[in-house]
């Protein structure tokens, strides 16, 4: 096979692997600027016939039919939480990946175990138990008990990949950093932090795309406008009755650009996190 | 003034002890090399000194000052690492000014020390790359001016050149004993290379499983071995040794060949005492081939079993009781395996180790 040929074939079969994964998302996105009335048509009509922002104007309350939805608190509250339990998270599991990758300590390796194991519990599987010991110390439906949920699933993650990163860090680096003047804690933030840098950007953008999309946990330990995120929120559109898809994917889009804002500028950390061990020398 | 001095340093690994006590005066000024096997301690005796390693026991001083619990910042040293560790995310002239911006020294005077060191190691072109984008010898160079900015009392090699290829390195070596007359500085330098060891050293330091073996300068650890070990670790190629037995001011070998007891040890040996008798490639020489004014000497007569040409010499490889020598002829001609030759050995140049624990009988 020649090389243009092979190079075709490779773009082909990429593009229907992404189409294959992107669909869902692509409808959620037209169904955004849909009605009801033509998303719920039988037989389907697959290419939009007129779009519309009006699911939009409603959900922020500037056209005629106004949705009871405070849209503004609960994305007040997914920031809040996101980034508070992100800026958690990367403190605590960069810390704990610098330790793993440089010193030797008892229990190590089974400490490492431990913390990736807990990586295999279903989040949900969580939920009853955090829910009653919540309740008890009065966390539930705070900003504060998701965050601290948040910031406990994160770090193991975060010291995984921030641990990996700081292990391809020349231990010399820091020795030398110290005879040029440096206490441990200057060699740190002056040689080591700006090497690990893709690493700890990717573990960020990670741990803020969990905290930021995650329902299940915390459709459970929120209530009201106090701490409710933009993912639960989504659950106000449904009544009794109907579901107002309309309006859910209108809000879906909501929740997804900020995402997506935010992993397009760190993207360039992101492919380095993602593909270490291989190609740094 | 900048002296180095290590009392009865140990270092322990847990329950493994790899330093064994050891003591050592290095001098203002002086260039004193660490040089032995792989594993003996080298590198580990240097980072005590360097402070990045903990004391197990014992007392480093550096200017007279106990430094033991000082952490390296303190210490006012440099260090050149195997390899470089540079700061890959600084340009050259960061990595040459990051101690003087540590330190908190002003930008003008940053710029004129890096631009010093540059000067002095020809870096002056590269000044704008990262250290990625740098040839070995000019990261080496890079190492060296970034350990030289700052003026240390004491500059501290581990293995500078391990990593460069063979001509580099010989240029390199140069280079660093031309820093040395330049920026005078009291500097340990650790390498496995006998030959680094013997150009660049004002003193050798021969260690061996974490004690230090023999002490002294390039010419007396080459011409004195202290035992077996300096005798064949020192000096290439390693020194011929056979074993034999002191009969009648000879000694025996196995077979029938024997050689005189040579002159600096003679009524240091007693009858029937067994001994290792040593001498380098240098001191055996074809008759009529050899130096003149080498003074006493003894006649063997060898069987060539290969000939190595070296261009001004040959490498002549032979066997004495059955055990492989070495020997030079200097004015070579070509020399045919199997060939018969009668040598001279210049017995001024011979020496009589014990043959049990390979200590020279020479004191
Ligand atoms: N962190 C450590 N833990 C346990 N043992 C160690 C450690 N570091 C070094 N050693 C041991 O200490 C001994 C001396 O090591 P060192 O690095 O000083 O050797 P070296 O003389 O520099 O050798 P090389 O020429 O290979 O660099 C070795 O036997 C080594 O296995
Ligand atoms: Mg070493």
């Amino acid at each position: 096979m020649s090389r243009a040929m092979k190079d075709r074939l490779i773009w082909a079969v990429t593009f229907l692997v992404m189409l294959i994964i992107c669909l869902p998302g692509l409808w959620v996105v037209l169904s955004a600027f849909r009605t009801n009335g033509e998303i719920l048509t039988k037989p389907a009509v697959w290419i939009p016939q007129n779009l519309t922002l009006d699911n939009f104007r409603a959900i922020f309350g500037l056209g005629e039919n106004v949705l009871a939805i405070p849209v503004g608190s609960y994305f007040l509250n997914s920031l809040v939480i996101s980034v508070t339990s992100t800026v958690l998270a990367v403190m605590i599991g960069m810390s704990g990946g610098y330790a793993f990758a440089r010193h030797r300590f008892p229990g190590k390796s089974g400490a490492f175990l431990w913390l990736m194991l807990s990586r295999t519990v279903p989040g949900i599987a969580l939920s009853l138990p955090l829910f009653i010991l919540w309740s008890w110390i009065g966390l539930i439906d705070t900003k504060l008990g998701v965050i601290v949920v948040y910031t406990a699933i994160n770090v193991p993650f975060t010291v995984w990949l921030t641990e990996g990163f700081f292990r391809q860090v020349p231990r010399d680096l820091s020795e030398a950093a110290q005879i040029d003047g440096c206490t441990p804690w200057q060699a740190f933030w002056k040689v080591e932090f700006p090497l690990a840098r893709s690493g700890i950007a990717s573990a960020g953008i990670f741990a803020f795309l969990t905290s930021w999309n995650e329902y299940a946990l915390a459709s459970q330990l929120t209530r009201s406008t106090d701490s409710k995120t933009l993912p639960v929120g989504l659950m106000d559109f449904t009544a009794q009755f109907t579901i107002d898809w309309a309006g859910m994917c209108a809000m879906a889009v909501i929740i997804i650009i900020p995402a997506l804002i935010l992993t397009f500028l760190v993207q360039k950390h992101l492919i380095a996190g993602l593909t270490f061990g291989g190609v740094k020398g | 003034m900048a002296e180095v001095t290590l009392r009865k340093i140990v270092k322990n690994y847990g329950a493994l002890e790899v330093v064994h006590g050891i003591d050592l005066d290095i001098a203002h000024n002086e260039f004193v090399v660490l040089v032995g096997p792989s594993g003996c301690g080298k590198s580990t005796t240097l980072r005590m000194i360097a402070g990045l390693e903990e004391v197990s026991g014992g007392e480093i001083a550096i200017g007279g000052r106990v430094v033991n619990t000082l952490p390296p910042r303190a210490r006012n040293i440099s260090m050149v690492f195997q390899n470089y560790a540079l700061y890959p995310h600084m340009t050259v002239r960061e990595n040459l000014g990051f101690s003087l911006k540590i330190a908190g020294r002003p930008p003008a005077e940053i710029e004129k020390a890096t631009d010093e060191a540059a000067a002095i190691l020809g870096l002056a072109d590269y000044m704008d790359r990262t250290p990625g984008e740098l040839s070995g010898g000019q990261r080496q160079r890079v190492a060296m001016g970034r350990a030289i900015v700052r003026h240390p009392d004491v500059f501290l090699f581990d293995e500078p050149l391990s990593n460069l290829d063979a001509k580099l390195r010989t240029q390199m070596r140069v280079e660093i004993k031309k820093l040395h007359q330049k920026v005078k500085t009291t500097i340990v330098y650790v390498t496995h290379d006998q030959v680094e060891a013997m150009t660049l050293a004002d003193r050798i330091v021969i260690m061996k499983d974490g004690h230090i073996v023999q002490t002294g300068t390039p010419l007396e650890v080459f011409e004195r071995p202290a035992n077996t070990f300096v005798a064949t670790f020192i000096g290439s190629p390693p020194m011929n040794l056979v074993d034999g037995v002191v009969a009648g001011g000879e000694v025996r070998f196995a077979g029938d060949a024997s050689l005189p007891v040579p002159p600096a040890f003679r009524g240091r040996v007693q009858e029937g005492q067994r001994v290792t008798y040593g001498f380098r490639a240098d001191n055996l020489m074809p008759a009529g081939h050899a130096m003149t004014g080498i003074g006493e000497t003894a006649d063997i007569d060898l069987t060539i079993a290969l000939a190595e040409p070296l261009g001004a010499e040959t490498i002549l490889l032979s066997e004495l009781a059955g055990v492989e020598i070495q020997g030079k002829m200097y004015n070579p001609r070509a020399v045919a395996a199997g060939e018969r030759l009668s040598c001279l050995l210049a017995l001024d140049h011979a020496h009589l180790f014990d043959a049990e624990t390979g200590a020279s009988l020479r004191t």
